[in-house]
Formats: C-alpha cells, sequence, structure tokens
C-alpha cells in the first residue's frame, strides 16, 4: 500500500515544485517506487523541473476522462528508473479534476508505488484541495517570510479539516515542516526570520532547511532536479531530508553563515 | 562577490545553464502555442489507430505506448502496439 504525501504551501512561488522534484527524485534514488503528480491544472510546471516537458503525451485529466490509461500517461524517469511522473493538463480547466477521478488514479498507482507525491498548486482552491484530500504526510514548505508561515499556517488548518483523514475522523495528516531558502547570513543580521522563530510558530516537526542556493535556478535551467547535484547544498540538504522522511537521524547543516576566509572575501565565494 | 566577477561576466554564452532554460521555453512554448488554437488531437489519434489495427489483429488496448519527443525542427511520435504471439495449442 502506496503512502500519500502532499508537497503543499498555501503560497506560491515558495519552492513546492522544487522540493517535490527533489524528495519524488531522493525516494526513488533510495530504491523505492515513487510516482509524483503535477495538480496544477493549467499552469503545469512539474514537467518542466524535472527535464521531461518534451515527452508529454497525455496528462491527469485526459486520464480521469478515459481517453488515455495510466500508464500512458506516466512518463518514466531516464535517470532514476524508480521514478515515474504524472504530468497536469496544460489546456483544460480546473473543473477536470474530480474527487472521484483523482482517488481511482491514487488506487490504482497504489498498487505498483511505495510513494505517491502530490505536487499542490498555490492558494486553497479545487486544486490545492484534491492534491491534499487523500494525503497520509504533508510535506509544508516554507520560506523564513511572514506571508509564507501565515499562508503555511492556513494550509495546516485545512490539512487538519478538509483531508479525507479528516473527514473520516482517522490518524491526523502527518506534518513536516521543510523551509526553503533560508539565508543564514541574513537571519544573523537579523533581517530574516529565524529558524526557531518559524519553529516555535507552526509548531510541526521539522524535516530539513534548505538554504538559498545557486544551485536551485541552474537545476531548473536544465530540468534536473537539485538533489541530483550532490555537490551543492541544496542538493546535500534535499537528501539529509529525504533521508529523515525515511526515519533516519541526520543532524541539520548549512543552518550558519558560512565563514569567509580573506580570500574568498576578495575574490568571491558562492553559495554552491 | 569580488572583483574577479567582471571577468566571470565574460565567459562565454554558450553551454551556460541559462541558454539551456531559453532553449528548453523555446521549443515547450512553440509547441504549447499551437496547441492553445486548435484540440488536442492525441487521445483521438490513439483511439482511431488502435481501432484500425484491431480491425486486422486482436490487441490489447492497454498495451498501446505513445511516445512523443517534442523538438524545436522536427517531433516524433512513436506509437508502440503490442501485438499478441500466434496462439499454440495446447495439447491435452
Amino acid at each position: 500500500m502506496a503512502k500519500v504525501v502532499v508537497v503543499t504551501s498555501g503560497k506560491g512561488g515558495v519552492g513546492k515544485t522544487t522540493s517535490s522534484a527533489a524528495f519524488a527524485t531522493g525516494l526513488a534514488q533510495r530504491g523505492k517506487k515513487t510516482v509524483v503528480i503535477d495538480f496544477d491544472v493549467g499552469l503545469r510546471n512539474l514537467d518542466l523541473i524535472m527535464g521531461v516537458e518534451r515527452r508529454v503525451v497525455f496528462d491527469i485529466v485526459n486520464v480521469i476522462q478515459g481517453e488515455a490509461k495510466l500508464n500512458q500517461a506516466l512518463i518514466r524517469d531516464k535517470r532514476v528508473d524508480t521514478l515515474a511522473i504524472l504530468p497536469a493538463s496544460q489546456t483544460r480547466d480546473k473543473d477536470a479534476l474530480t474527487k472521484d477521478g483523482v482517488a481511482g488514479i491514487i488506487e490504482e498507482l497504489s498498487k505498483d508505488y511505495d510513494y505517491i507525491l502530490c505536487d499542490s498548486p498555490a492558494g486553497i482552491e479545487k486544486g490545492a484541495l484534491l492534491a491534499l484530500y487523500f494525503a497520509d504526510e504533508a510535506i509544508v514548505v516554507t520560506n523564513p517570510e511572514v506571508s509564507s508561515v501565515r499562508d503555511s499556517d492556513r494550509i495546516l488548518g485545512v490539512l487538519q479539516s478538509k483531508s479525507k483523514r479528516a473527514e473520516e475522523k482517522k490518524d491526523a495528516v502527518k506534518e513536516h515542516l521543510l523551509v526553503t531558502r533560508y539565508d543564514p547570513a541574513r537571519v544573523e543580521r537579523g533581517e530574516m526570520l529565524k529558524l526557531e522563530d518559524i519553529r516555535e510558530i507552526l509548531a510541526i516537526p521539522l524535516l530539513g532547511v534548505v538554504p538559498e542556493s545557486e544551485s536551485v535556478l541552474r537545476a531548473s535551467n536544465t530540468g534536473t532536479p537539485v538533489i541530483l547535484d550532490a555537490e551543492s547544498v541544496a542538493g546535500q540538504a534535499y537528501a539529509d531530508s529525504v533521508a529523515r522522511f525515511l526515519g533516519e537521524e541526520r543532524p541539520h547543516r548549512f543552518l550558519d553563515p558560512e565563514k569567509k576566509g580573506l580570500f574568498k572575501r576578495l575574490f568571491g565565494g558562492r553559495a554552491a | 562577490m569580488g572583483w574577479l566577477d567582471i571577468f566571470r561576466a565574460r565567459k562565454p554564452e554558450g553551454g551556460s545553464t541559462a541558454t539551456a532554460a531559453k532553449e528548453r521555453l523555446q521549443i515547450v512554448l512553440a509547441h504549447e502555442r499551437v496547441s492553445r488554437t486548435r484540440e488536442d488531437f492525441l487521445p483521438k489519434l490513439q483511439q482511431e489507430l488502435v481501432a484500425v489495427v484491431a480491425r486486422y489483429v486482436s490487441i490489447d488496448p492497454g498495451k498501446v505506448a505513445v511516445n512523443l519527443d517534442r523538438g524545436g525542427d522536427m517531433s516524433t511520435l512513436a506509437i508502440e502496439i503490442e501485438l499478441p504471439g500466434p496462439k499454440v495449442a495446447v495439447a491435452r
């Protein structure tokens, strides 16, 4: 039986798709059969971040409407063989996603996969609600920024009231906090919310902290999930987070500003 | 950033990740702009192709793989239909 994990945030632009791509790839790298579903109908982007945009034939709406079989719509990743992507539709409107349709897809995927990752659209409308409805666990992606923290709190409320687990009064959806775009130097200067402040306000278990890193843009430029850039701090932070998600103990890294020597200060050192 | 970055900016453009980003966007957007004005024909194309093949051979509609590779100058559409092997009579 597969575990359904939603990657959500409420706010847009905080790194849901980057995190979904990294997490799905990381789980698959560790041998878990993983499928990642883009729920952002009309504004799909997971295909670009995963670098499979040229291979999209059918999408989730085609499957729901019976125009294609599920296994025809799944795109097998060429880098990690236990990974598949189910793209969102780019042309249909959001009403094409139905609860019954998504339920059918998740049920069918559950037979073949260990993890089903649902990449939520921003907001708390239909697509976002359907992305989280079937979740067993939730990764709440939050930036150290007031509007993001507020929206994360809002989405936690939605998880606790509108998910299937909430409706059926089962065990609550297991919540994980993933802080992204964290800049320790700005935190030290008092310009950015501290990790401890975010944890105190949201009060859910911390899964990981991904530092602001130039490698994230490079990764999206080329359509390579950033976790495959094992040299980069962001890639390493995601790999740590995946390990923790699977129950491993790993200390949090990259929480303090990089100490720059005179040489680096003069000649420029960038976050890899 | 240090003063050496002045020289970094002169690095040749080719092969940079930004160039890759631009090329990928040009290809994907060219295809999406066309599909905005025209209905997605792939589901119907597939159904009709399978129907034609099924007139001659009995096939499993679940064993049809449609693969697409969108390119700048040219795209390839590969439709793979698994044909069942000849049934061998089993001696009783």
